[in-house]
């Protein structure tokens, strides 16, 4: 994973597959604490407890089409590298919350990459979810969500390339004014 | 066209590209569409599932066929990732492996438009990916 947009992709995906109707995406940073946050919670079924402790571990997955599960390790592996952590918290049946917190300035944190593609891939992918996604700086504070998206359009025109391009610049252009880092 | 900063924004855009919008008939019956799932677990991402995906999604909208692009979890190809999908109206699922851009566009055009079989088909006995 080279950036923060292909891990969130890679998060999301987990909670697709845990069967969720709602992903909240939401990155924070902080310029003074020179901290670089990202929690995606949603409200797919949850883990155990001892599922929970495994999550982590890149030789544990609940798929049976193959033997490793490295999404969660190799996010843990980059934020620490970087001087950060994560942390998974879960129930079965309400949720999972995975936070991981990246040292903003440190010359290991991945770039962002491409935030506004990731929106948008998860929204055609996934016609039924509720996508939410905020970005907090001290500049200020972006949020949008797929509903919001849908509602201003009238239904799913997400397939018309203009409309694609649109909420790309949309989001890339608010991103820019609260000085998102790259 | 000004920047797009706002929702109202975009609805002005939708509005400038109404005509070209065409509402998908076929869309609560996908069975009667192309159905195009791309992999997009970790192993998919890594190896560039990303490219892949919009590749799809700009290609069949430019060519006007009737797909409906999706993403799909791990088929347990993870060597052969980026790996894709395809299922024609009526027809067996098919999945390809390695699917960079040149691939896919080898795809769209010899295997959806013409219906040929192409080299890159991953041999299985299937089983649907809802796992």
């Amino acid at each position: 994973m080279k950036t923060i947009a292909d891990h969130i992709l890679d998060i999301c995906q987990n909670s697709i597959r845990a069967e969720s109707t709602l992903i909240e995406v939401m990155i924070e940073e902080n310029k003074y604490s020179d901290i670089y946050k990202i929690t995606v919670s949603d409200n797919g079924k949850g883990m155990d407890v001892q599922t929970l402790k495994k999550a982590e571990d890149p030789f544990f997955t609940s798929r049976k089409t193959r033997k490793v599960g490295m999404g969660l390790a190799l996010l843990k592996q980059n934020a620490e590298a970087s001087n950060g952590k994560i942390k998974i918290e879960s129930q079965p049946g309400k949720g999972t919350l995975v936070k991981a917190t990246f040292g903003r300035s440190h010359f290991d944190r991945p770039p962002a990459g491409e935030l506004a593609d990731t929106f948008i891939l998860l929204m055609i992918g996934n016609e039924n979810l509720m996508l939410k996604f905020s970005y907090k700086t001290d500049q200020g504070t972006f949020e949008i969500s797929s509903s919001e998206i849908r509602d201003t359009l009238g239904g799913n025109v997400v397939f018309n390339r203009n409309i694609r391009q649109g909420i790309s610049e949309l989001i890339e252009n608010n991103l820019n004014k609260i000085e998102a880092e790259k | 066209m000004g920047k797009i900063t706002s929702l109202s924004d975009l609805k002005r855009i939708r509005e400038e590209v109404q005509s070209q919008i065409k509402i998908r008939e076929n869309s609560d019956h996908p069975e009667q569409m192309v159905q195009i799932k791309v992999g997009m677990a970790t192993c998919g991402i890594a190896s560039g599932a990303r490219e892949t995906m919009n590749y799809f999604i700009e290609e069949t909208e430019h060519q006007a066929i009737d797909a409906i692009v999706t993403q799909t979890g791990c088929m347990g190809y993870c060597y052969a990732e980026p790996t894709v999908e395809v299922i024609l109206p009526g027809k067996e699922p098919v999945v390809f492996g390695y699917v960079n851009k040149k691939k896919a566009e080898e795809i769209i055009e010899k295997y959806i438009v013409q219906g040929e079989l192409i080299d890159g088909i991953i041999p299985l006995s299937f089983k649907t990916i809802d796992d």
